[in-house]
């Protein structure tokens, strides 16, 4: 139920939907969409990224002197784990050998297994938490593939480099788009059971930035539906698939031929680190949001730390576009509990409407996420202050939802969006009836460590795919284009990487990168207290850290794997100041 | 958030302060037992953001944290009451007295199988999973599902062999393992769920002759023109094209 305070603002939604109803019955778009010059200026305004502390300077690493966005500036200058030199034994004597290590618990992931045992090699997944917690697990909307005759894989090219301003990297995009109809194939033959047609084609709906309507779903579960059939696919193989949990890599491995050799995992449980000696090394790890970029809540799983930016580049893997965040448009603000929730794009692909306080529309439902969410951000600034206000001092404005039955028919919304009913629901909101309040929550790593279209990287052995590669969706990502990305390259990493481990020959395997990284970070004056990867957010209240960190060291029990800063405001869930 | 501003009113629903602005509730706490040790947490707190206020940092038993994953599977009782209450600890609220304990993993054997030898009936249903005919029908897993899923029925659907309506029915299975957990037959009601979808999506589906069509087009290299064409245009063209495309 909405509080009192809001029934003035939903009266006016409600007052407005008629003629709001009327207009997305009509032929043309609801509101006009921007121009370039338009986007331009209101991202460079209002988007997160714009701020003049969203980026800062680089000193060291592969990137040095590039802007990147500072919390991962912060990362990435920053301490490892390991003492390298404690490690020696065990690198000359692996705890683990395998021919590829596949490191990640998520899409790309299972499909690097998957398609490795096919071409003949016996793959080991190495993950933080289970497998299938990733940000995989969560998508909800659908996944973009040019499946209809009015549609084509070259449109889908076009649409997807526009939304990323053009900066994508060409061949990356067309591996996206080419591969996406075979994509839908083979998942439906592992069992994914797409939204039909009766007809039984595939139902379409469009999604922020497409020209045609194009994206494939799983009514809201897309996420769930994928990865819960590519888990069980794997945990059909337990001959071939080995799948160590709670073991999250912190370091890779090179050889002294500079060729990437495995990595050092760390166990959760013992706090043990154990070496993989591999001969081709998968990267999986997804992306970032809980690091809070700018104190924003996120739509992120609790792993999603950015582990596998800060491995990379500690052997000196390139890094591309790391400068642009996204901020999903729909994030739920209220009630307080679910913010940050995800409330899916399909929503507005379906009819749904942003409104400010006074029910009136103020920007295209469907533009590339970072125009719609500046839009908003724009709306409740102090320009427009047309903002909706809750009492946990959030702002945001409605996403009308009532529309969609009136659009499609009645029962439409509880079959086709049944996890945001329910979500909704746990709170006594009917979001069949009445609107749901959003603001902008991060989302996605635009950019990443930069591959080719065969996910390598410029490090020998070392393959990306999923949302931890960058240059396909340039700065700015479409929707229903991760949940293809992590299909395609996850496919093409097991190919790629299992071919490269049957001609490999390693040499001796060597943390000496990691101690050369902690020399050039004490060559440029660098003073951090940071321990990277972090891991895990830290969700502890100050005063209970402060209690922790009377510790000797200064390093809780337990929690060494843990930001352990202290006046660390992390995870929140506010912008800050 | 302003943490200075002072609030008379308990009642947050009519907080409202004479700028028109909605004034920052005080929370009220409540005592929990998290696993077995009590702990003064916010009354609007979820389960989780509970223990984490507590001071514990989970490892085991948090995921997506926003009801899709099923890693937070939690059992409780409530004073007074004699039952044993489930729920996912991310999209649950605590409440006053409650007595909870996370459970940090469900020990089961997944059936192996090659989904491309298998048929759509209650034969497979047999040969993977015969613990399902031990169902006694007596609802514990449906009264055990935090999604309030019909999970006894999908279950008699799956004795039956109606793999559509035993996709239909799990659809929303997250996967926790409580009922698992809770049937007295022993049932691993969760991944009999994600069988029966499987065979749903690979046997069971209409076929779309769009997709075929698609495929084979682009497996004649039929785009291959358009492609090459948009990779040579530079920035400025690339962009004219874009802006000037139609929209369906």
């Amino acid at each position: 139920m909405y509080p009192d305070y809001l029934k003035d603002s939903l009266e006016k939604v409600n007052q407005t939907r008629s003629k709001r109803l009327e207009l997305a019955k009509s032929d043309k778009p609801v509101y006009a969409p921007m121009n370039a010059a338009e986007r331009e200026d209101v991202l460079s305004r209002y988007h997160p990224d714009s701020a003049s502390a969203a980026r800062s300077r680089i000193r060291i690493g592969p990137n040095k002197g590039e802007q990147l966005t500072t919390e991962i500036t912060d990362l990435l200058e920053a301490h490892s784990m390991l003492d390298p030199k404690r490690m020696e034994a065990s690198l000359a004597n692996p705890d683990y050998e395998t021919d590829m290590l596949i490191i990640g618990g998520g899409g790309a992931d299972c499909w690097a297994a998957i398609t490795a045992i096919k071409n003949g090699i016996k793959p080991m997944i190495a993950t933080k938490l289970r497998l299938g917690d990733a940000n995989s697990m969560m998508s909800e909307g659908g996944m973009q593939a040019a499946v209809a005759p009015q549609d084509s894989p070259t449109r889908h090219y076009l649409d997807a480099i526009g939304g990323g301003h053009f900066d994508n990297k060409p061949e990356l995009v067309r591996a996206l788009t080419e591969d996406g109809p075979e994509v839908v194939r083979e998942l439906e033959n592992l069992g994914v059971m797409w939204d039909k047609m009766e007809d039984g084609s595939l139902q379409i709906l469009h999604g922020g930035g497409t020209s045609r309507k194009r994206m494939v779903s799983c009514r809201d579960y897309i996420g769930a539906i994928i990865m819960r059939t590519l888990m069980d696919e794997v945990e059909n193989h337990p001959d071939e698939i080995s799948i160590r949990e709670f073991e999250p890599a912190i370091e890779l491995l090179l050889d002294d031929k500079g060729q990437c050799a495995g990595a050092v995992l760390y166990n959760l449980d013992t706090e043990q680190f154990m070496v993989v000696r591999a001969k081709s090394t998968v990267i999986t790890t997804g992306g970032f949001g809980r690091l809070h970029i700018r104190g924003f809540a996120t739509t992120n799983h609790y792993g999603a730390t950015g582990d596998g930016l800060v491995m990379a580049y500690r052997v000196g893997a390139n890094l591309k576009f790391m400068d642009s965040v996204q901020y999903h448009p729909t994030g739920a603000i209220y009630p307080e509990q679910i913010a940050g929730f995800l409330i899916t794009e399909k929503i507005r692909g379906a009819g749904g409407q942003p409104l400010n306080k006074d029910g009136e529309l103020f920007v295209f439902p469907r533009e590339p996420r970072d125009v719609e969410s500046a839009a908003i951000i724009r709306e409740c600034s102090s320009e427009r202050n047309m903002g909706v206000d809750t009492a946990s001092g959030r702002s945001g404005v409605w996403l009308d939802s009532p529309l969609i039955d009136m659009i499609h028919g009645e029962g439409y919304t509880r079959h086709q969006f049944p996890g945001m009913c329910r979500a909704f629901d746990n709170y006594d909101i009917d979001i069949v009836k009445q609107p749901m309040l959003i603001y902008p929550s991060l989302h996605y790593q635009n950019g990443g460590i930069e591959i080719n279209e065969r996910c390598e990287t410029n490090i020998p052995g070392l393959f990306i795919a999923g949302e931890a590669s960058g240059g396909v969706h340039g700065r700015n990502r479409l929707m229903g284009n991760s949940v293809l990305d992590y299909n395609v390259f996850g496919r093409r990493v097991g190919k790629q990487a299992s071919e490269y481990a049957k001609s490999v020959e390693l040499g001796k395997l060597s943390l000496a990168h990691v101690t050369a990284y902690a020399g050039e970070m004490m060559e440029q004056g660098i003073d951090s207290d940071l321990i990277s990867p972090v891991i895990l957010p830290s969700y502890t209240p100050e005063d209970v850290r402060l209690h922790q960190l009377a510790r000797l060291g200064n390093i809780p029990a337990r929690h060494s794997i843990l930001r352990s800063r202290i006046g660390c405001s992390c995870g929140n869930g506010k912008e800050g100041k | 958030m302003s943490g200075d501003q002072q609030n008379e009113t308990d009642d947050k629903n009519k907080a409202v302060s004479n700028t028109g602005k909605p004034e920052q509730p005080q929370a009220r706490m409540v005592t929990v037992s998290i696993m077995g040790k009590p702990a003064l947490v916010p009354d609007d707190s979820t389960i989780m953001r509970a223990i984490e206020y507590s001071g514990q940092q989970i490892i085991r038993g948090a995921g997506c944290r926003e009801g899709f994953c099923g890693a937070c599977g939690t059992i409780y009782r409530l004073p007074g009451d004699y039952r044993i209450h489930t729920g996912l600890a991310c999209t649950t609220l605590v409440q006053e007295g409650m007595a909870l304990s996370q459970i940090p993993s469900v020990p089961l054997e997944k059936a192996v199988y090659d989904l491309e030898t298998l048929t759509p009936d209650v034969d497979t249903i047999k040969e993977l999973y015969p613990v399902v005919f031990r169902c006694v029908a007596c609802g514990t897993c449906t009264k055990a599902c935090p999604q309030g899923l019909q999970v006894m029925d999908y279950i008699q659907s799956a004795m039956r062999g109606d793999i559509a309506e035993l996709m239909e029915l799990s659809y929303e299975c997250v996967g926790c393992g409580l009922c698992a957990l809770r049937c007295p037959s022993e049932i691993i009601q969760h991944k009999v769920a994600i069988l029966g979808k499987r065979l749903y999506g690979r046997y069971l589906r209409k076929e779309s002759k769009e997709l075929d069509t698609r495929i084979q087009q682009i497996k004649n290299r039929e785009y291959d023109g358009e492609y090459a064409e948009l990779m040579s245009l530079d920035r400025e063209a690339l962009s004219e094209r874009y802006y000037a495309r139609d929209t369906e």
